[in-house]
C-alpha cells in the first residue's frame, strides 16, 4: 500500500511523468491511425456486406459468402495469435513489426473485419422502406449509400464507433505488452517486469478513465445527432 | 385526355422457383388513363403491392409488358430507368422518409438525386410544402409529425420531380377515418391541380368509393373484374367483388329477389344510428340491415352498409330520396344475380 501512495509524491512524477506523457501520446497515434485505416476499409466492408446480402439492393450470394467467410476468419483469430503470425507481412509493409509503427498494421487487420460486423448492423438497422423510397425516386446504389444508408444510421455508427475505438484501445495495451510502446507496454515494463506498483496503477487508471470518456463523449454526440427521438 | 399511360399486356410475376414458386401475378392487363385516378382493390395477398412495384420496375416482371408514357419499361437499361422512375414516382403506407431529415430536405432529396441546383431544389420544395399545406413544417423533422403530415411531405417529395404519374400503395392504411379522407381530397386536388394520373392501392372499398373513376379487382394475382366505380358498386358480377362491396360479407341468397337493396357509405357525417332510427321516425320506413362494416370516430360514422328496402315500392323511394338528402353519405342500388 506504501509503494502505492507515492504517486501522491513530487518525486514519482519526476521520474515516470515523460513517460506517462509519452505512453499517452503514443497510445493516441496508435489507437487514432488505427481506427482510421481499419474504417477505411472496415466500413466499405460492411456496406458490401449489405449491399449484396439476400434482401440487399444488389444482391450477389457469392461475392456475399466470400466475403462473410473471410471476415469472419479475420475475427476468430485472437489478437496477439494474429499479431505473431503476421510479422512478416507487418514489415512488408511497414518496414518493422516493432514499435507503435509495428503494432498499427495488426491493429487494423484484426479490428477492420470486427468494424466491417459493426456496420453491417448499423445500416440493417435502416428502414427497408426508406431504400425502397430512395429506389423509386431513380436512386443510384452509390447515391442510396451515401445519401440514405450512411445518413439514416449515422447515431448507430457513432455509437459502434465508441465501441470499434475501446476495442482497439484494449488491443492496442496488448499490443504494447510486447513491446509495442503505449499505456501497455508501461504497464508491463514497469509495473509488472520493475514492481513499480505505483506505475501500474496509474496506467491502469488512465486506460479506465480514456474508456470512460470515449464512451461518454460518443454516446452523447450519438443522441445529440438522433432526430427519431425529439 | 384519354390518352393511355399506362399500358400493361400480360403480365406475369413469379417468385422463386421449381417447387417453391409463388405465381403472385397471373397475365395481368391494364390501361390506365392520363390524368384519371385509377384504383387497384384487393384482398392482402392478392398481389397488389407486386403489381404497382412492376409498374416502375421495382419488380422485374416474369413475363409480359409494361408501357408507361409511351416508353416499354421492360427494356430500359438501369440507367434509363433511373430517369424513367423520376416521372412514376410513388407513396407508401409507412410515408417512408428519411428519419435523420428535415421535411425541406427530404422533399429535395428527389431533386438532389437528380442533380437539381441547390437553391432551385428548395425553392421547388418549399413550393410543394406549401401545396401540400405544410409550409410551417419545413424545418421539422419527420418524427415530430403525425401520420397524416408525414404522408403530406411523401406527397410533395413524390411530386418533386414533377411525375405523369403518382402510385399510392395504401397510402392511407395507417391513418384514422379523418386522416385518410384529408388524404384522399388532398390526392385528388393534386390530380385535378397538375393533371397527375394518379394509381391507388387500396384493400378498403371506400377508398376507392372515394376517389376512383375506375377500379380494377385483383384476386389472387388476377385481375377478375374492371370498370367504372360505380358499375362495379352496382353490379359486381364475381365472389371477388362481392366480397369487397358488400360490408360484411352478406350472403345474396339472404335478399329476396323482389326487393330493392342499397350500399351506403358513410363518410364522416352523422353515426348511422340515428340515421336508421330518423328513417323509421321521420319516414316511418323500416328497412333491414343485411351488413355493415361500419365504425364510429369521435361521433362520426365510417366505413358501410348494405340495406335491404321495404317491399312497398313508395316506401322504398321514399327511404332512398331521405337517405341520398344526408350529408357525407353516398347511396347506390345493388343488383343482385342470384
Ligand atoms: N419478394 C417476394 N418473394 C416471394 N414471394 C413474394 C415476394 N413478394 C410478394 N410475394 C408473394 O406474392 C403474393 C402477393 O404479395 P403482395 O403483392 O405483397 O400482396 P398485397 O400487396 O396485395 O398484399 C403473396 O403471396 C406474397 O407472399
Ligand atoms: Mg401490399
Amino acid at each position: 500500500m506504501a509503494d502505492l501512495m507515492e504517486v501522491f509524491s513530487a518525486a514519482f512524477w519526476e521520474q515516470y511523468g515523460n513517460l506517462l506523457w509519452e505512453g499517452i501520446l503514443d497510445t493516441f497515434v496508435m489507437v487514432g491511425i488505427s481506427t482510421f485505416f481499419a474504417y477505411l476499409i472496415g466500413l466499405p466492408l460492411g456496406v458490401l456486406l449489405i449491399l449484396t446480402g439476400e434482401h440487399g439492393i444488389a444482391p450477389h450470394k457469392l461475392f456475399h459468402r466470400v466475403l462473410g467467410w473471410v471476415i469472419n476468419v479475420g475475427r476468430s483469430l485472437p489478437f496477439i495469435i494474429l499479431m505473431i503470425s503476421i510479422t512478416g507481412f507487418t514489415r512488408l509493409l511497414v518496414g518493422t513489426y516493432i514499435g507503435v509503427k509495428g503494432a498499427i498494421v495488426p491493429l487494423v487487420v484484426s479490428a477492420a473485419p470486427f468494424i466491417a460486423r459493426m456496420v453491417e448492423t448499423s445500416l440493417s438497422e435502416v428502414d427497408a422502406g426508406v431504400i425502397e423510397a430512395a429506389q423509386s425516386m431513380g436512386a443510384s446504389t452509390f447515391q442510396i449509400v451515401w445519401k440514405v444508408y450512411l445518413p439514416e444510421s449515422m447515431p448507430s455508427l457513432v455509437l459502434g464507433g465508441s465501441i470499434s475505438i475501446i476495442t482497439i484501445l484494449a488491443y492496442a495495451a496488448i499490443a504494447g505488452s510486447v513491446g509495442a510502446g503505449g499505456l501497455g507496454d508501461l504497464a508491463i515494463r514497469y509495473g509488472y517486469n520493475r514492481k513499480v506498483k505505483s506505475m501500474m496503477l496509474v496506467t491502469v487508471v488512465l486506460l479506465i478513465a480514456l474508456v470512460q470518456i470515449i464512451q461518454t463523449v460518443f454516446s452523447r454526440v450519438s443522441a445529440k445527432i438522433d432526430r427519431r427521438l425529439k | 385526355m384519354s390518352d393511355t399511360i399506362i399500358q400493361v399486356r400480360n403480365l406475369s410475376k413469379v417468385f422463386g422457383e421449381g417447387e417453391n414458386a409463388v405465381c403472385a401475378l397471373n397475365q395481368i392487363n391494364l390501361d390506365i388513363l392520363q390524368g384519371e385516378i385509377y384504383g387497384i382493390i384487393g384482398l392482402s395477398g392478392a398481389g397488389k403491392s407486386t403489381l404497382v412495384r412492376c409498374l416502375n420496375l421495382l419488380e422485374r416482371p416474369t413475363s409480359g409488358s409494361v408501357v408507361v408514357d409511351g416508353r416499354e419499361m421492360t427494356s430500359l437499361s438501369e440507367k434509363e430507368l433511373r430517369q424513367a422512375r423520376r416521372s412514376v414516382t410513388m407513396i407508401f403506407q409507412s410515408f417512408n422518409l428519411l428519419m435523420q431529415r428535415t421535411c425541406l430536405h427530404n422533399v429535395c432529396f428527389p431533386m438532389t438525386i437528380s442533380k437539381v441546383p441547390r437553391e432551385k431544389a428548395r425553392k421547388r420544395a418549399l413550393e410543394l410544402l406549401d401545396l401540400v399545406g405544410l409550409s410551417d413544417k419545413a424545418k421539422a423533422y419527420p418524427a415530430q409529425l403525425s401520420g397524416g403530415q408525414k404522408q403530406r411531405v411523401a406527397i410533395a417529395r413524390a411530386l418533386a420531380t414533377d411525375p405523369k404519374v403518382l402510385l399510392c400503395d395504401e397510402a392511407t392504411s395507417a391513418l384514422d377515418p379523418t386522416t385518410t379522407n384529408s388524404i384522399l381530397s388532398l390526392l385528388k386536388e393534386l390530380n385535378a391541380k397538375l393533371g397527375v394520373t394518379v394509381v391507388v392501392i387500396t384493400h378498403q372499398m371506400s377508398v376507392i368509393e372515394e376517389i376512383c373513376s375506375r377500379v380494377a379487382i385483383l384476386d389472387d394475382g388476377a385481375i377478375v373484374e374492371e370498370g367504372r366505380v360505380e358499375d362495379i358498386f352496382a353490379n359486381p358480377s364475381t365472389d371477388a367483388a362481392r366480397r369487397l362491396v358488400y360490408p360484411g360479407g352478406v350472403i345474396p341468397e339472404q335478399v329476396r329477389a323482389d326487393s330493392r337493396v342499397v350500399r351506403v357509405a358513410f363518410n364522416g357525417g352523422t353515426s348511422y344510428h340515428p340515421l336508421i332510427a330518423s328513417l323509421a321516425i321521420d319516414c316511418g320506413v323500416k328497412v333491414n340491415i343485411l351488413g355493415a362494416d361500419t365504425r364510429n370516430i369521435d361521433g362520426k360514422a365510417f366505413g358501410s352498409m348494405l340495406l335491404g328496402l321495404p317491399e312497398d315500392k313508395n316506401e322504398a323511394a321514399r327511404a332512398l330520396s331521405y337517405i341520398r338528402s344526408q350529408h357525407n353519405v353516398t347511396v347506390e342500388e345493388v343488383e343482385y344475380h342470384g
